[in-house]
């Protein structure tokens, strides 16, 4: 017996939506492995990482707090990706739109006013579509590579962020430390679960994902997305304007993640410092692909990416694993994910060898 | 300015420059095999938290180097299983080894925050160090910084000179035609995409063991990005690379020593902003500029490869 890959000639639905699963899985049997070589018990630091943070109100609440940035960002990201634009610059966009919104709420600090959070919210999606803007042009008018473009833009916005929060963002009162002051009441989320840090920008999100589902698989534009990422040759025929997509991508995904950034200032964080976000723009990019780049997948890969920065944050207490614990976790999930992929296209067939029957 | 200020420019240059030039001739050489790897800052991340934990844990560079390579190599090789085996997105793939190696060079490396160690030796050459000048300059460096500019001659010799370079540039150009005339595509990329790693690998353990010689997450600061925007820079040509790699060397050390001059009054952070810059014009000029459409990028990069059996 030996065995044989066949290509399918048509991709398998099933294994679309079994991959996921399959991929946390495995993530999670080398998790145990992972644990058990960092020399902590593994099954009691699995339940820490991924069921004691669901047992406490604060816990599911702080679950929708960082899912809320993820599910937003991936959103904009997955559909660029469909039509193979790939933005990977989300975290600078995301760090723009931080800077803007807290410009904004500090411009108006000590004032009250229904306008000021709205106001913030422009500001902030006006902030990561015009970094977002930049690898567009570049791309559409000189045909730059907008995977470099984007992400030598999020170091440049990570440095910029810092240059205003140690200069003229500065806490007159803060005794030199590179952070703005603490945003005033008006300008501050509201919370929707009493409390706990649960804002409403999480409701928006949730929003977000519907509003793109719809996009997607109702409107032109969304069909255009589509044809242009699975049937090039088909969109180029059918006259579809490939730079506007490219723009339209671009700057929507580059505004979500603005609005998050400032929904993060707004809302748990409460002021601007030089680290508004923990990566939310590089992990959006595996929410984006584990939501099989599909807005209301999207929603669910969310909460499992949040997740894993709940349960990275709890192994750090509980057990005193470092942090990074995270990462390895969302890259081997993403690394799973790719390579169980092969069996949505690919099928594996036991062959009977010639031979064998001589 | 005279020779003494100018010479010890020149010489932070050279450190500047090398970890550059090695990961991007890494990089060059997957490339020419039709094969991109987004992940090369993941893998040289893995190459400088090993290369120290095995120098510290060992008290010798020379393991910490061997070391650094296999770790460059090992991650190369599950890049390349998903992308050349299983045929997953390469630039999905990419994206992933470089999250994975971050998350996992900090936490191998959250032991060895503020270790010291001793920073790689420089080779003396009995007389030749010693000579003023030029004595410094070209003869006074670590094993690295010479593997660098020796790794950039052999693969310019390599794809020129040899039947394999050949191959490997038939194999990069039209995998197809390669495959029908008998040669092994998959093969060959996997060669390609592990000695990427190989040399990933060696430009992290530069900057763990020599340029800082210490362990901070995320060290490599973007280096690795650098390095494949420096390969399209160099439309795909070794000498280029090596030429680019000691430009933008000059940029990161100009932006340090205007910082250190403090005549000029901007922030440091604005300062730093210039490399990641520079590689946004340079990649804008060569994509714009005269020179378009003869970038030469290998026919078949970045595209899965599954022979029709």
């Amino acid at each position: 017996m030996a065995y044989k890959i066949e290509a399918r000639r048509q991709i398998s639905t099933r294994m679309l939506y079994l991959t996921p699963f399959i991929a946390v899985a495995a993530t999670v049997a080398a998790g145990f492995f992972l644990f058990v070589a960092l020399g902590v018990d593994p099954v009691e630091t699995l339940y820490y990482f991924f069921i004691s943070p669901l047992e406490t109100k604060n816990g599911l609440a702080e679950l929708g707090v960082k899912a809320a940035p993820l599910i937003m960002i991936a959103v904009g990201l997955a559909l660029g990706y469909r039509a193979n634009i790939w933005n990977i610059g989300a975290e600078g966009q995301l760090t723009m739109g931080a800077l803007c919104g807290g410009a904004v709420a500090l411009a108006f600090w000590e004032q009250g006013g229904f306008y000021i959070l709205p106001l913030m919210a422009l500001a902030g999606m006006a902030g990561g579509a015009a970094w977002a803007a930049i690898p567009a042009f570049l791309k559409t008018r000189f045909n730059v590579n907008e995977i470099l473009t984007s992400l030598m833009l999020t170091y440049v916005a990570t440095l910029f962020l810092a240059v205003m929060v140690f200069g003229p963002l500065k806490d007159p009162q803060g005794y030199n430390f590179p952070q703005s002051r603490l945003f005033s009441d008006s300008a501050l989320l509201p919370i929707i679960w009493e409390e706990t840090r649960l804002h409403l920008g999480f409701v928006v999100a949730l929003a977000v994902a519907v509003a793109g589902w719809v996009l997607l698989s109702r409107s032109i534009i969304g069909f255009q997305i589509r044809t242009l990422g699975s049937a090039p040759a088909a969109a180029r025929y059918a006259g579809f304007d490939r730079t506007r997509l490219t723009w339209f991508c671009l700057l929507l995904t580059g505004a979500l993640a603005g609005l998050a950034g400032t929904f993060e200032v707004a809302g748990p964080v409460g002021q601007l410092v030089p680290n508004v976000s923990p990566g939310y723009g590089f992990t959006a990019i595996i929410v984006a692909f584990l939501g099989r780049l599909h807005p209301l997948g999207i929603i669910a890969s969310g909460f499992l990416m949040a997740l894993s920065y709940l349960g990275g944050e709890n192994a750090q207490i509980t057990v005193g694993l470092p942090q990074a614990v995270t990462g390895v976790f969302q890259g081997l999930l993403l690394f799973f994910l790719l390579a169980s992929d092969f069996l949505v296209r690919y099928r594996v067939r036991r062959v009977k060898l010639l031979l064998e029957g001589v | 300015m005279n020779i003494d200020t100018i010479l010890p420019m020149l010489l932070t240059v050279i450190a500047a420059a090398t970890p550059l030039l090695l990961a991007s001739i890494g990089e060059l050489v997957t490339e020419k095999a039709g094969v991109l790897n987004l992940g090369v800052e993941g893998m040289m991340l893995a190459g400088a938290v090993i290369a120290f934990a095995t120098t510290v844990g060992t008290g010798s560079a020379a393991l910490g180097i061997v070391a650094a390579m296999l770790a460059g190599m090992a991650t190369a090789l599950v890049f390349g299983v998903l992308t050349l085996t299983l045929m997953a997105n390469q630039v999905a793939t990419g994206l992933a080894l470089t999250i994975f190696g971050i998350g996992l060079s900090s936490l191998i490396g959250s032991g060895y925050i503020g270790v010291p160690v001793e920073k790689l030796a420089h080779l003396d050459i009995a007389g030749l160090s010693d000579l003023p000048v030029i004595g410094p300059l070209l003869f006074g460096h670590d094993v690295l910084v010479y593997a660098a500019v020796a790794i950039t001659f052999a693969v310019a010799w390599f794809l020129k000179h040899t039947r394999a370079g050949l191959i490997l540039r038939a194999v990069g150009e039209s995998d197809l035609s390669a495959h029908s005339i008998g040669y092994d595509v998959i093969k060959v990329r996997y060669m390609a995409v592990l000695f990427g790693g190989l040399c990933s690998g060696l430009a992290g353990a530069y900057l763990s063991l020599s340029y800082t010689p210490m362990w901070v997450e995320g060290m490599t600061a973007g280096r690795g990005w650098i390095a494949l925007a420096l390969v399209a820079f160099a439309s795909w040509r070794p000498w280029r690379v090596l030429g680019g790699a000691y430009i933008f060397g000059g940029v990161t050390i100009l932006q340090l020593y205007l910082q250190g001059s403090g005549g000029i009054g901007v922030p440091a952070q604005v300062m730093n902003m210039l490399p990641y810059l520079a590689t946004i014009i340079v990649l804008t000029v060569i994509s714009a500029g005269p020179w378009r459409g003869r970038l030469d990028a290998p026919a078949c990069l970045g595209k899965p490869f599954r022979p029709a059996s």
